[in-house]
Order: structure tokens, then sequence, then C-alpha cells
């Protein structure tokens, strides 16, 4: 089915212009040395500098990693174990549990960001707290863990069910077989989920948004409030600087990916046949 | 060889109250080799898991060397098992792979026993050096030898196997058979081993329990199962057979197609009916003069050593197998001498097998298939 | 009933409970890796969502009420635009989506590797951003209006009306703050979403199936109609509603590429919950209307099932 499709690719092409073009007119526009987000009035980094001054995006950046950290490292756990106990459920329990983890997933964020702050306004009346870091990182980990549900279930569905018993019958308890067999098994399911969670907490702005109250700010939160106050070209630069480090760790995850592929072949033609 | 490592009493389980083992009692004895066969669902693997401690019967005795181990976990049980698909640690390398129950083990062994043991166990499954490969690197055979070694090294009293060698190709198969065999002869313990497969569980056991329908229909050596079926099931699972309505007229004289042969068998009531069970390779093509009865060739197929015939002896279809070839249509004759006959007291399979009216070669093919009743797989 | 037997069975009731519990965790020992998360979903997914349903039928102090729904009703242009907009850039996504993940699929792998990095990588870049890049291209002195200016656009259209006296040159096209502006933005957007899918079924067709369909006298056009695109239609419908939630709920592109003057739904609800309306009540109630299009939503994609995983994790 690889037939010439000129009027497709011709399409595609354009496609990635329209992706592309915005983005390369931000990136473009960082280095420009007067405000103007149109006007080319030559070369500067001082937008580079300036950001690095700002101590509001600093402490917001601050903010946005330790929440993206805590929050996917706490999921990894919580979902992690969750993933092994829906696994081991019968379907009629499973299913609805499953249902309800994939809520956060396939709602929209802001009904999400809405619900949660209408539980933390009114328990913060009752108990006695007030929007901050800890309900942030609440609702954070709340639509993190779906994500490592996702990824570590089907890690666990490819384990040969005979694994559980294998460990039980070489003389482990049941705890014993988790820690030593099932979770060193999904563990690269458990890191991708993991990776999966930050990246989400990282990008996230609408549920942080109506969580975090006035006295935090994510990152999001910072560029929010000043695309709002419009005009300065440091968030060209913050762009500029999200998009090369997101693009480099692309690259490095593929070429790992692909040397893996390339050395799982290799290793595949040498595997000596039988004894 | 003659003590009862293992007892099965009236072991029963019900999954979702469907019966898949209705009251068993087995006896396993201190080193034998002993052979669960029987068609899927038969309840060959759930009497394995028992014995394993992965599953609780609902009523009945597990008894272990004296002792009732229903409760007893399978981490604390003196067994170990070989899984259908090896259940290896992939994060493994083959050396932690097999050190896994002895690391596991208290008190703690010491490194220098661990290495050595490993050592050991490689080499009786005979892939010395592959300590530090990763399992996934290793062929279906290799992987297969590790997780023999894997439960061997832990020294158990009873090694359970379960259809260890159904992922592996035919010629591969015939070597493990008889490598399993050689393993299990060296370090002189219980192989309590599971397969649909008749002809590895004659090879190798000393003895075969055929089962179907979670029930045990006949226990004994290879060579009495397939000589002395009890029933219609076990003649047809075991090997080709063909089995006949008849009447025992007398001790020594069976009577079908309204005529009378002289059989072996005796101990029926006078004019018992009766299933009499002939197999393929012991019937003797002569000319229609000489037969004891006659019939018409209706397909040939030529199978290398001998051609597969059915004859249609007044509308019942056998299979004979024979080196002379007979072409389709000819009427022959067939002698059949009294050690040729096996008799049955009639049982709930008779007139469910052993008649080959829809014998055809393709249906052989199809039902060699894995997890299909394997019967025909010779 | 005397006293150490008192205390004994005072004492024996916490510890049967205790006891019992033990014995359930026992029990479902293998499930109770599960507990703490299910606690977690029952106040932070379960309770939320009730309390959005409790406040949409009460108002405060007053108890149940239907008034937030009756008073939804002067809202109704803006449930009417979002769900229009919505509807527009689903189907500029799915025209744009459908022919160039086909496209891409057609592809030699490494290649198509490649490509749909490409696809992804917009969506690693912040949200916020992509927006807003889009702001100094459309605005009134923006890079689109200069750049038709330098090509003589303006003059053109003005030299047309040369001779109309009630004629006022133009300088630019009014491009932010509209409709179309909107729309751009959630296409922009959420396009990815589209390609994704798509692509991931139509490279699972076997092509065997399409050589078949061809060995059985179909030609190109016939094989797309009958074979391919019936085989995709899991993926297409997991597009339209990977697009079609977060379109019809966005907050966020109409601020910043509409500055306020297209009002969405979710504008609606953000001002509910943040701005000097607020009214948690008359936000819950909308957010109940818009989780209820979500559920429409999902249920139309569950039918035709599939799809649904490898675009859930994008």
């Amino acid at each position: 089915m690889k037939r010439k499709n000129t009027g497709g690719n011709i399409l595609t092409a354009l496609t990635f212009i329209f992706l592309y073009a915005p983005i390369i007119v931000l990136i473009v526009f960082s280095f420009n040395s007067s405000k103007s987000r149109t006007i080319w009035s030559g070369f500067t980094l001082d937008w580079y500098r300036e950001l690095f001054r700002d101590s509001l995006i600093m402490s917001s950046l601050e903010t946005t990693l330790l929440v993206s950290v805590l929050a996917a490292l706490a999921a990894a756990v919580i979902g992690t174990f969750a993933a092994i106990g829906f696994y081991n459920m019968k379907k009629h329990w499973r299913s609805p549990l499953l249902m309800i983890n994939n809520i956060p997933v396939i709602n929209a964020d802001i009904i999400t960001g809405v619900s949660l702050s209408l539980l933390f306004v009114s328990a913060g009346v009752v108990i006695g707290f007030e929007l901050g870091f800890g309900t942030l990182l609440i609702a954070h980990i709340t639509f993190d863990i779906p994500y490592v549900i996702l990824s570590v279930m089907p890690k666990l569905y490819q384990l040969d069910r005979n694994l559980f018993e294998a460990a039980q019958d070489l003389g482990c308890t049941w705890f014993q077989t988790i820690y030593k067999v099932i979770i060193p098994e999904i563990m690269p399911g458990i890191i991708n989920g993991l990776l999966i969670a930050f990246t989400m907490s990282v990008d996230d702005f609408v549920i942080s948004y109506f969580t975090a109250g006035s006295s935090v700010q994510t990152l999001s939160m910072a560029i929010y409030a000043m695309t709002r106050k419009r005009i300065s070209p440091k968030i060209n630069a913050i762009s500029t600087l999200l998009f090369t480090v997101v693009l480099i760790l692309l690259v490095i995850v593929n070429v790992r990916e692909s040397r893996q592929q390339r050395k799982a072949d290799l290793k595949r033609e040498q595997m000596p046949e039988e004894v | 060889m003659s003590k009862e490592l293992i007892r099965l009493i009236d072991c029963r389980k019900e999954f979702d109250g469907e019966v898949v083992l209705d009251s068993i009692n087995l006896d396993i004895k201190d080193k034998e080799f002993l052979t669960l066969l029987g068609p899927s669902g038969c309840g060959k693997t759930t009497t394995l898991r028992i014995i394993g401690g992965f599953l609780k019967p609902d009523s009945g005795k597990v008894i272990f060397d004296g002792v009732k181990i229903n409760d007893v976990p399978p981490h604390k049980r003196k067994i170990n098992t070989v899984f259908q698909k090896y259940a290896l640690f992939t994060h493994l390398n083959v050396f932690e792979n097999i050190a896994f129950g002895l690391r596991i083990q208290k008190p703690r062994l010491s490194e220098r026993e661990i290495t050595r043991r490993v050592h050991e166990a490689l080499e009786l499954v005979a892939l010395k050096g592959y300590e530090k490969r990763s399992v996934s690197q290793l062929s279906g055979g290799q992987q297969q030898r590790i997780a023999i070694a894997r439960a061997i090294v832990n020294r158990p009293q009873v090694l359970l196997l379960d259809e260890p060698l159904g992922a592996l190709d035919l010629k591969l198969r015939k070597d493990m058979q008889r490598e399993l065999k050689r393993i299990q002869q060296q370090v002189g313990i219980t192989f309590v081993y599971v397969t649909h497969d008749q002809e590895e569980a004659l090879t190798m056991s000393d003895t075969v329990v055929v089962m179907n329908k979670g029930e045990i229909q006949q226990i004994g050596t290879p060579v009495d199962i397939y000589n002395e079926p009890k029933n219609a099931f076990v003649a047809d699972f075991i090997g080709e057979s063909n089995i006949i309505d008849g009447i025992m007229v007398s001790d020594n004289t069976v009577r079908m197609y309204g005529r009378d042969f002289p059989c072996l068998d005796k101990g029926f009531a006078p004019n018992e009916p009766v299933d009499v069970v002939v197999r393929p390779e012991d019937i003797d093509i002569v000319p229609v003069e000489l037969g004891q009865i006659t019939g018409t060739v209706t397909d040939v197929t030529f199978k290398g050593m001998q051609y597969d015939i059915i004859v249609d002896f007044q509308g019942f279809k056998w299979l004979i197998q024979t080196t002379d070839h007979s072409p389709v249509g000819a009427k022959i004759g067939v002698k059949i001498d009294p050690d040729g006959f096996h008799i049955m007291k009639k049982s709930e399979y008779s007139g469910l097998y052993g008649d080959y009216s829809s014998y055809s070669s393709e249906y052989d093919e199809l039902s060699a298939a894995p997890d299909e009743g394997g019967a025909e797989d010779e | 009933m005397s006293k150490t037997s008192l205390s004994s069975w005072s004492e024996s009731k916490p510890l049967r409970i205790l006891r019992s519990a033990r014995a359930f965790l026992e029990r479902y020992r293998k499930q109770s890796f599960a507990f703490p998360y299910i606690l977690w979903m029952a106040l932070f997914v379960v309770i939320p969502i009730i309390l959005i349903v409790v406040y949409a039928f009460t108002s405060a102090g007053n108890g149940f009420t239907l008034k937030n729904f009756s008073g939804i009703i002067s809202y109704a242009p803006v449930f009417g635009r979002s769900l229009w907009l919505a509807l527009v850039a689903t189907a500029v996504c799915l025209l744009i989506g459908y022919p160039v993940a086909l496209a891409i699929s057609r592809m030699n792998i490494k290649t198509q590797r490649i490509v749909l990095m490409l696809v992804m990588l917009p969506m690693w870049i912040n949200f916020l951003l992509r927006t807003y890049a889009w702001m100094s291209l459309l605005e009134n002195t923006g890079l689109i209006n200069r750049a038709l200016a330098a090509l003589g656009v303006f003059d053109l259209i003005n030299s047309l009306h040369a001779n109309d006296l009630n004629y006022t040159p133009i300088t630019h096209f009014q491009l932010i703050n509209t409709n179309g502006a909107v729309v751009l933005g959630m296409v922009y957007n959420y396009l990815p979403f589209m390609i994704l899918p798509i692509q991931s079924v139509i490279v699972k067709i076997d092509p065997f199936v399409i050589e078949a369909a061809e060995d059985l006298g179909a030609d190109r056009g016939t094989v797309f109609r009958k074979v391919i695109f019936p085989l995709s239609l899991s993926g297409v419908i997991s597009g339209i509603t990977m697009v079609f939630v977060p379109a019809v709920s966005t907050f966020v592109i109409s601020k910043l590429l509409s500055n306020g003057t297209v009002m969405l739904l979710g504008d609606l609800i953000e001002m509910q919950f943040t701005g000097s309306a607020y009214n948690p009540h008359l936000g819950s109630a909308i957010s109940l209307i818009m989780m209820a299009i979500v559920v429409i939503c999902m249920s139309i994609m569950n039918k035709f099932g599939e799809g649904e995983e490898q675009a859930v994790m994008m």
C-alpha cells in the first residue's frame, strides 16, 4: 500500500508549516532587541538575562518543578500499588473502579479543576485551611495517578500469569513476590508512567489555576498572567528555553530507544541455536 | 519406590459452580515419574495446582509425607513447579533466576554455597557457562532448562511440571522428553507431569493417570494403559482404537457382526454387552475368502511407515494400519488374533468413540493442534 | 456480672473489630494494594463530582432549587457559540487531520517515526505559549497583516474602492478577537489529537486486507470507501472526541485570542468560580451540563471501542 501520495504529502508539509511557523516566530523574536513582537530590530540576549532575574518567574518555576516531582513520585507509588490491586480483582470490581480512575483523564480539565476547588474551599471552611501548595499538590497527584495506572496495567497484563506463582513456589511470601519480582518486572511501565505524570504536571494550567489559590503560582499560571498583561519578550524567551529542553529530551529518548532496538535486533541475530 | 509421598483423598474443586475435580483419589509414590494425562479441561492442571498449593480443594485432603497440607501455602511446601511458559524473571540474569529460591531461604545460605549449587544445577541441565546471560536472550529450549534448574536447585521432594514442553517444536520436544527423564533419574525425586500429549505420557512415565471431565479414568503403567484400557475414552485417547459393540458370549469368546471370535478375555457375565477394542495395527489383511469378516476399502492414506486404511464393515468404519497397499473400493478380508482383542465393560463413553466414519487426513491435522484432545498426535 | 467480665467484654469489642479488619485484609491481601487509591478516588474524584451536583441543585442558604438551571437560559447564546465553534474546529481538524494521518501512515517506518515525533513535539510545548504565539501573528499590527500590507493587498483593495467617497481605506484585516481566531486557536492546539489516533488505527490495517480488496476488483476509491475508512472509524471517533471535549470546554484560547470578546462555556464557568461574578451554584450547573456533553461524547466513543487507549495515552 506504499503508493505515491503527492496530494497527501503536500498537505502534510503545509500542516507542518502551520504547526511550526508560530513557534519559530516566537523563538526568533525572543532574540529581538526591541519590545516589538513584529518588527525585527537587532539581536540580543537581554530577555534571557531578564528572565533569570525575574524572581516571580523563577519562584513559579521552582513551584512547578517541586509540585511536578512530588506529584509524579506520589502518583507512581500509589498508582503502582493500585494497579497491582486492580489486577488481582475480579472483573466486576475492577471495571467500575477503572472507570472512576479514567474520569480525570477523560473529563474536561476545567471540570476537574472546578470540582476540586469546590471540595477544597468547602473543606477549608470546615477544617480551617486555605488553597495553597497542599491543595495544588493533591490536585496534581489526583490527575497524575490515572496516567501511572494506564501505563502500569498493560505491563502487568503482559506478565506471565504464572510469575506470581513461580515466585511463591520458590519460597516468596506474597509481599516478597511483589517487591522482589513483580515491581522489578513492571519497572519500565512505572518509569514510563512517572515521566508521563511529570510532563502532565509541568504542562498543566487549568487545574492548577483553580486549586492553587492566590498565594502559590506555577509557571503556567505565571505565563498566563503575563499573556494577560501582554507584551513582554520574556515570554518568548521562556518558550524558546522550554522548546529546547523538550526537543533535547525527545531526541535523547528517541536515540536511546532506537539504539536499544538495534541492540535487541543484533542480539536476536547472534542468538545461538539450541545447545 | 513404594512409599506414598503424596495422597489426594476425595479432593473436589468447583469454579463458579462448575465441578472441575470430582472427588479425586490419587496416591503418588516417592521417586516416581507420574503423568496426569487428558484433554484440556479434564482437571489435570487443577490437580497439579492443588498439589503445588496454588489452589485449595473445596473438600478432601491433601497429604504430604503423612501430614495434611491443605492449608500450607506454596512457599512452605517442599514442592517446586516448572510452569507452562516458564515464568522466568526477565529482570534477572540466568544465575540470579536460578539462585532466586536459594536467596529467599532462611537461614541464609552463604554466597559460596549458592554459587556452588547454581553451577551444579546448570550442569544438570547442560547449560554451563550461561550464568551471565539475560533470560530473554535464550531460546525456548534453553529457557525451559533454566526453569527446570531454577526449580530443582531448591532440592524439592517433588517437581511439578505443567505442560512444560507445550511451547517447543516437535523435534525439540522429543529431545527434551529424553532429557527430562534423565534429569529425573539423576536427581532421584518425584516428578508429577501434566500433558495432553499421550505419546509424551507413554514414553516418560512410570505411572500414567488418564483424566477426563474431572474424574480419573484409569491409573496404570504405560503398557497397562495401552493394552488394557478400562473404557472407550481411554482406548480412544491413548493411540488409535476401533471400538465395536459386542457380546461376551462366554469366557474367551466375543460376538460381533453376528460372528464369534476367539479372544483371551474372561470374567464377564454370560452374554454381557461389551465394548470390543481392536487396535489398527493388530489387524491383518487377508484375501476375502480367508477373512473372519470382510469389508470395503473407502479411504487410503500413505503415512510413510504404513498405510492408514479405512474399511467399511457393514456400515461401521474401521481404521487399519498396514504395510500392504489396497486400493479404494477393494473388497478385503481381515483376521484378528485372539490377543488382538481387548474387551471392556460398557461405560458412559460407550458408542462415543472408535468409529472412523468421519475420518479424513485433514481432520487428523486439525485435531493435532495444541489444546485439542491431542489423541491423534501420533 | 462481675467487674472483670465487664471490662473484658468492653475490651473485646474493639479487639473483635480489629481482628475482623485483619481477617478482611488477610482475605483480600492481593486486592488491598488498591485500597489507598480507592480511598483517594472517593475523596478527590467522586466527592468533588457529587459536590458539583449538590451545588448545581442548591442556592446559597436556600436548599434545593432549579433556578440555577433556569438562570442558564439567559446564557443560551454562549452555549450555542461554544458548541458551534467547537464543532467547526473539530470538523476542520478532521478535514486536515484525516488526509495527513493517511499520508503519514503510507510513509516508510523510519520517516513515519520522525514525522510522528514532529506532530507530537508542539504538544509538549506549554499550551499557553502555543496560543500566545498566535497572538503576535494575528494582531492588527501583527506579522500576517504586515506581510499582507507589504504585498500590497490593502493598497489593491483600497484602490478598487477609489471612486467610493464613503469608503475609509483599510490598513489591516480584523483577525484577532474574532470567532475565526478562536477556531484557529482550537485547530492549532488540538490538531495532533486528531492526527495521532487516526494514524495509529490506519497503520494497523493489515496490508493484505487491502490487497485482498484489490484482488477482488476494488479500485483505489472503492478500497478507501469500503475498507480503509470503515476500518479507521474507531480512530476517527476518538479523534473527534479528543478534539471536541477540550475545544468545548476551553477558556484559555478564547481569553487569549479574543480578549474576552468571544465568550465560551469555559469562560462562563471560570467567571463563576474566580471572577467578580462568584457564583459556584450557577457555575456547577453549567459544569454539570458540560459533563453531560462529555459523557455523551464518551459513550459514543465507547460504542466504537478501540483507539481509545492510545488516544488517552497521547
